[in-house]
């Protein structure tokens, strides 16, 4: 008896021309329309005096602002990243929490799978690693300056001015341009590994609810599944820090070390 | 050896070895946050969040070699 496991890639479901569209993709679609609706109903009675809707919200929000206000040390700084990091951490963990609905894996259609974890994707985490490192960098460019920024990377500024310091000052010099090249290959590790990390917890924790179901599907699954409700706000929190740490220390002021 | 036979292996050995150092770090990471928060037992809600940070670094090293052993075939 083979339990079905859920394959690395999304499974498409139907064509839209040529476009075809996965199971994944549909989750997708899901929690933006939640989040679409949620945020045009907000709108409607958005009041200085609000109500229970509108508290409950400010209230999560003020949580988090807390919490981001931790990493940046600045609310300033947290208001200004809050449209990118926010949005990731919800859409992250609504769309854990979907994956949890009944339905999701069991609903077939020529047996296929309807719905499935969005991030369960890797082309999904892959695309949202990629945003949040790439938007950090342009927060580094606007706030800090071409130049400078670029200098973090390919220290030719800093050996310039060392020319004039001595012989131990253009050692370290040249030492740093190879540790600033180095620091390139450490952002390609870092869209990985914000990628990767995602996309393993919620694919094993698909796999493991799918394998736990085909063996015992009365009560067992009960704790799996929140053990899964767990890791997808853990996943959520830790990808949104990590973007958030990014950001902050691309944007930090740059003060000479000597 | 046949195909199969060195797949299962290969897949076993990759998960065995690829948890145990992840798990070490993780029994590590939340000692040393249990023994902070028994010194000075207010700070439990301060260091809850960095513990759970870090525990979730450590997992993705795990998680990688999951995504490894998925990818062996």
């Amino acid at each position: 008896m083979a339990i079905h496991i859920p394959t690395l890639a999304p499974e498409t479901v139907f064509h839209v021309g040529q476009f075809p569209v996965t199971n994944t993709m549909i989750n997708v679609w899901m929690a933006l329309i939640i989040f679409l609706i949620i945020g045009i109903f907000i709108k409607k009675q958005i009041s200085f005096r609000p109500g229970k809707f509108q508290n409950g919200f400010e209230y999560i929000l003020e949580l988090i602002m807390g919490y981001f206000d931790q990493v940046t040390g600045d609310r300033k700084k947290t208001m200004r990243f809050m449209p990118i990091v926010g949005s990731v951490f919800f859409f992250i963990l609504l769309s854990n929490w979907l994956g949890l609905l009944p339905g999701t894996g069991s609903i077939t259609y020529k047996h296929i799978m309807v719905l499935r974890p969005a991030n369960s994707d890797l082309n999904l985490t892959l695309a949202m690693a990629l945003v949040a490192v790439i938007s950090s960098h342009i927060f580094g460019l606007i706030s800090v300056g071409i130049f400078t920024h670029l200098n973090k990377f390919v220290q030719i500024g800093t050996f310039f001015k060392s020319l004039k310091k001595g012989p131990i000052a253009i050692m370290t010099a040249v030492i740093e341009l190879g540790v600033g090249l180095i620091e390139i290959i450490s952002e390609m590790a870092k869209v990985l590994s914000l990628s990767l990390r995602l996309f393993g917890n919620i694919f094993a924790g698909e796999v493991l609810i799918s394998v736990i179901s085909g063996l015992v599907s009365v009560l067992v699954p009960t704790p799996f599944m929140m053990l899964e409700l767990l890791v997808g706000l853990i996943q959520a929190a830790v990808f949104t820090m990590l973007t958030l740490v990014y950001m902050t220390v691309m944007t930090a002021e740059v003060h000479d070390a000597h | 050896m046949e195909h199969e036979s060195v797949l299962a292996l290969a897949k076993g050995l990759t998960m065995a070895l690829g948890g145990m150092f992840p798990a070490l770090a993780i029994g590590s990471i939340v000692a040393k946050a249990m023994e902070a928060i028994g010194r000075n037992p207010e700070s439990a809600g301060k260091s809850f969040v960095p513990m759970l940070l870090g525990a979730a670094f450590a997992e993705a090293i795990a998680i990688y070699s999951l995504v490894v052993v998925f990818t062996l075939k």
